[in-house]
């Protein structure tokens, strides 16, 4: 059965069981108006949910009982006991039906004519002649006298029922017994009754049986019972961790059985009772398509709203807080985003607008998508807005992308009454959005393209009520930080590569060639130096008490380091909130009490984010657009930098580097003029960058360690200087064996290095495998240039450094529309790799709009990379426009396929050209 | 009891505000630097020993920390602090006694706890407005005892700083 039925019978029986205690006081008191108007309600809703569950029987007798009910709210109809039968009437026959509808699935068959037609001629007064001239005056009077008998029944209810009888108690206690006797003339409708009663309780009979069967699957319970039940519940895992905590330092116990099983139960207990929290989604997103509807006549323009993951469950508490964000959202998209169909007509875009939310299910984590095909964000105008509230200068804007810019709408003060339409904001801006969301730990994100659309992301996490915390210490106070904005920790020692810088005594540390902004634990909270840590550094622990740990952490966009002395394990913890009189420390989310029992503070990472500075997302933003632009080592390569005993810094793509040594000079041994070392279980031949090179006499010798495979070789230098990364520029090309040319990187002219000289250098038959007969000189100059395509992390990777250390300039995109992007921007490739199966679009279409779109990739060889292919893929990869088709795994046929594919093409180009 | 008695006692119970019902009050003695405090009895939870607690960074100053009272976050004040008095020389014990306002739980560390005494209401006597702003702050009259006098705290008053 539909669940929608389901609900719809469930709530039901339990509106009708409620009313059946209530029907008896109508009888006595017919004109109880609380008691009339629930009937009217029940009938109402009944009427409705039918309608729109397509049940029209049950509409028709809900239909004609409202009309009737309407009249005796209204007081346009005094309820007498005769309506009062015909009420009792329609609700049996309502409950026969939904007992049919439980039982079968179904409307039983039949019609209600004789029930309806009453009904209509109560509503319509067509029974009023009969009723109040028939019952009133002559059924009394022709009726006492008959039957002396009767007249002593009559009397037997009438002390009870004092009103009833007042009104019109002959004509209902005469049917009832007169009916069967000897059938009175008197009238029509009390008539039918007797014959209809009966059936009504045979059938309300069986009907209770079965009514069992889905009503007893759901129970209404209060939210506050739930509430607390799972107050208790996180109480009780506390316990369980303090508990658990104790076991854990005793040894042998008795206790350690038991505790195991209660530990599970626990557990169990704890997913049970969240299960009874958990609540779809959908519930937060009913209204939606009425506010898009309304919005759509009201604004003219034609908007589709798609909704998909309606069924992911979150937590309820978490729902409630998200409703009325998303609300916003929603409607902000339908406001601002879509265009009037003229304009997207226009634009060239379909007239109706689509607008798609998404939910789905990300690790702990709920991901919430609204996006939308419109105009996307006014990049103009925003910036103009930016400048006149004073957010941003002229100046800052100019050196911002876009996608920083776009970040100012997330702005306390940035208005979205008066931004982009005419149509005024509903006084909830985006900072409110956006406050709301990380109150409750979630992220919020924004892309958006002028003219293409927009896609908020919202990752917010399943539950509130249990979260996972990082336990650190800082100046011998433990504190927790929530798991969620938890990215890395990383190791930090005073001296060596991973040290922590300071500038003007701000700490900044390194993290993968960026700078990450820290904060000290201790100063923050302005905690005074412990004293354990002062006796670490006065002896014993030496070294040790150097290191300090950074806990990356992420609120929004904004990745920063918390400075922290030490780390220990995570611990689930229930948030309890600080006491009123501590509420106003930003910097603490919560209290909680840890499984040995003491207390501990949970910090906010979002508070901390926000006393350290303010927390620019701009800033945040750049940082990923620079992620960004390191997967694509086109356009700005990670450059390693490093001395050889000339004056000239020389530089190499870091990717090419496989990893940075210290060699000992004393183990270097030689062979046949060869140098080599035992490196990992394996000799690896070393060289020198340049003969002349002074080598050291002992100690360690820096060397740059290139891998490809199972073969390594060795690269020794003088001095490792820096990472960098820049532009790679060749100014002025080389003639120098072993060098690419020259170029400035970070203000100095610097030689980059051709690490595919010196890898011949160490093993001649390096490039065999992969094809160098094309590996002229004149290629080194310029790089031929791939674009990889594939939605594999993995494999980009993977691909990336091996067509790198090839020769090749490589560009990786993360899917075909990413590709589809550079196309239009006018980016050039030799040569384009792409994966099969991607979704979003697959490899097949991908090559079918690259060929079908006229510009510069019209013509560009496209290689197709796929783990299985038959040789029906490799036909319908043909057609599509794909020149070669490789296995994915296969590396050196597809190094081949490469510089085959290019020297063909050189072939014919040079061919047509000639 | 001469009419003028009655006048008398009634006029200084209007004055303290204290338990108008009955002819007696209990408290529960503190001491702190050498001073008798008094506290209603009913108001008070739980009388602690020294108690580790976890300190709480950038708190008001008065707040000593928050400690695990059976499961109950407790926010523990130091009440010397709260009255601008000393702390205690360093290894002296203290004790705390636990309150609850506003449905939160405070634990007061003071120097000690004495006995529960029953204090007529006709002992009280209003603040002395010579008295130190801090402790006319928290103080919601004087009880006069036989060879001292006690303070009567008013709890919400003396948490109500904190929170403020």
């Amino acid at each position: 059965m539909d669940d929608l039925i389901v609900e719809f019978l469930t709530e039901t029986n339990e509106s009708l069981a409620a009313i059946d205690v209530q029907l008896v006081n109508l009888e006595q008191n017919p004109n109880d108006k609380n008691l009339l108007g629930s009937i009217f309600r029940l009938m109402h809703t009944i009427k409705g949910t039918c309608g729109f569950l397509g049940l029209p029987r049950l509409e028709t007798v809900a239909h004609r009982a409202e009309n009737v009910m309407g009249r005796f709210r209204d007081g346009s109809l005094e309820v007498t006991p005769d309506y009062v039968t015909l009420i009792f009437e329609s609700i049996d026959r309502i409950k026969y039906i939904i007992g049919e509808l439980e039982a079968n699935g179904k409307e039983p068959d039949g019609a209600d004519t004789d029930l309806i037609e009453k009904l209509d001629a109560v509503f319509e007064g067509r029974d009023l002649p009969q009723k109040s001239a028939a019952p009133a005056a002559e059924v009394p009077k022709p009726a006492a006298p008959v039957d002396p008998l009767q007249a002593i029944w009559d009397s037997i209810p009438a002390p009870a029922d004092p009103i009833a009888a007042a009104l019109s108690i002959p004509s209902q206690n005469d049917s009832k017994p007169a009916a069967p006797e000897a059938p009175a003339p008197v009238a029509a409708a009390p008539a039918a009754k007797p014959a209809e009663a009966p059936k009504a309780s045979a059938k309300e009979e069986d009907h209770t049986a079965k009514e069992s069967s889905v009503a007893n699957q759901t129970l209404r319970v209060n939210v506050d019972v739930l509430e607390n039940l799972m107050t208790l519940v996180s109480e009780m895992v506390l316990t369980r961790n303090q508990l658990l905590q104790i076991m854990r330092t005793s040894k042998e116990s008795e206790f350690a059985a038991p505790l195991q099983r209660l530990n599970h139960v626990v557990s169990d207990l704890q997913e049970g009772v969240m299960k009874t929290r958990m609540q779809p989604i959908g519930a937060a997103w009913s209204k939606l398509p009425r506010i898009i509807r309304d919005l759509s006549h009201e604004l003219g323009k034609k908007i589709e709203l798609v909704m998909i993951g309606e069924e992911t469950e979150l937590d309820r508490q978490v729902l409630d807080l998200i409703k009325d964000p998303l609300t916003h959202m929603v409607r902000n998209s339908g406001d601002h985003g879509i265009e009037k169909p003229a304009d997207r007509q226009m634009a060239g875009k379909p007239e109706t607008g689509k607008i798609i939310l998404r939910a789905f299910h990300e690790g702990g984590h709920i991901i919430i998508e609204i996006k939308d095909d419109g105009r996307g964000l006014n990049t103009a105008r925003i910036k103009a807005k930016a400048i006149e509230k004073g957010i941003a200068t002229a100046d800052e804007l100019a050196n911002m992308t876009d996608k920083q810019i776009h970040q100012f709408i997330f702005d306390a003060g940035f208005s979205t009454a008066e931004k982009i339409t005419s149509v005024s904001g509903r006084g909830v801006g985006m900072d409110v959005v956006r406050t709301n969301i990380e109150k409750i730990g979630g992220t919020i994100d924004l892309t958006s393209e002028e003219g293409k659309g927009s896609t908020f992301t919202i990752k917010i996490p399943l539950t509130l009520a249990i979260v996972s915390g990082l336990i650190v210490e800082a100046a011998g106070e433990r504190y927790a930080i929530p798991q969620l904005s938890v990215q890395e920790l990383v190791l930090a020692s005073d001296k060596g590569d991973n040290r922590i810088e300071y500038i003007n005594g701000t700490p900044i540390f390194r993290l993968r060639n960026h700078l990450l902004p820290l904060v000290s634990l201790q100063k923050l909270l302005k905690l005074p130096d412990a004293p354990s840590k002062v006796v670490a550094k006065n002896g014993n622990r030496g070294g040790n008490a150097n290191n300090r740990y950074i806990v990356v952490t992420k609120v929004g966009g904004y990745v920063f380091g918390i400075i922290v002395d030490r780390v220990f394990d995570t611990e689930e913890i229930v948030v309890k909130p600080v006491a009123k009189m501590l509420s106003h420390i930003e910097l603490f989310s919560g209290n909680t009490i840890l499984g040995d029992g003491s207390v501990i503070m949970i910090l906010d990472p979002g508070g901390i984010a926000k006393s350290t500075g303010e927390i620019s997302v701009a800033s945040a933003a750049k940082e990923e657009e620079e992620v960004d632009n390191r997967s694509r080592s086109g356009t700005k390569t990670s450059l390693l930098l490093f001395a050889t005993g000339d004056s000239m810094p020389k530089a190499v793509p870091l990717s090419l580097v496989a990893r940075l040594e210290d060699i000992d000079v004393t183990k270097i041994e030689a062979s046949n003029g060869q140098m080599l070392i035992q490196y990992r279980g394996s000799l690896m031949p070393l060289i020198k960058f340049h003969p002349d090179m002074p080598m050291k006499k002992e100690g360690t010798q820096p060397t740059l360690v290139f891998s490809d495979g199972t073969r390594s070789m060795g690269l020794m230098v003088c001095d490792i200087i820096d990472i960098v990364e820049d532009y790679i520029n060749v100014q002025i090309t080389s003639d120098r064996p072993g060098f690419l040319g020259s170029s400035i990187i970070r203000g100095n002219a610097t030689d980059i290095i051709d690490v595919g000289y010196y890898l011949k250098g160490a093993y001649k038959d390096w490039f065999k495998d992969h094809g160098d007969e094309d590996f002229d000189r004149e290629d080194m100059k310029r790089l031929r240039r791939v674009l990889i395509v594939d939605d594999s992390p993995f494999f980009r990777n993977m691909l990336t450094p091996l067509l790198s250390v090839a020769g090749y300039e490589v560009t990786a995109a993360e899917s075909p529309i990413r590709a589809l992007e550079m196309q239009e921007a006018g980016e050039e490739f030799d040569i384009i790799i792409s994966d099969i199966e991607m979704p979003e679009m697959s490899g097949f279409e991908f090559a079918q709009t690259v060929r079908n779109k006229p510009g510069c990739w019209k013509d560009t060889p496209m290689v197709a990379l796929t783990s299985h292919a038959t040789q029906n893929d490799i036909d319908r990869g043909r057609e599509v426009g794909f020149s070669k088709y490789v296995a994915k795994f296969d590396r050196d046929t597809l190094l081949n396929t490469l510089s085959q594919t290019l020297a063909e093409r050189k072939h014919s180009v040079a061919g047509g050209a000639a | 009891m001469s009419l003028m008695g009655e006048v008398n006692k009634f006029r200084k119970r209007r004055a303290g505000e204290v338990d108008e019902g009955p002819q007696t009050t209990e408290f529960l003695t503190i001491v702190v630097n050498g001073q008798m405090f008094g506290i209603p009895v009913l108001q008070v939870q739980d009388v602690l020993r020294q108690q580790s607690v976890t300190r709480v960074p950038l708190a008001p100053p008065e707040v000593a920390g928050a400690l695990n009272l059976r499961g109950r976050i407790v926010t523990a004040i130091n009440v010397r602090c709260r009255l601008g008095l000393p702390d205690m020389d360093e290894g002296t014990k203290t004790m705390s006694v636990v309150v609850e306002h506003e449905h939160e739980l405070y634990s007061l560390i003071i120097d000690k706890v004495g006995d529960v005494l029953s204090m007529k209401n006709e002992d009280f006597e209003s603040v002395p407005p010579t008295l130190d702003p801090a402790w006319r702050d928290i103080a919601n009259g004087i009880f006069r005892l036989e060879n001292q006098l006690m303070v009567v705290v008013d709890v919400a008053r003396l948490l109500r700083h904190s929170v403020h």
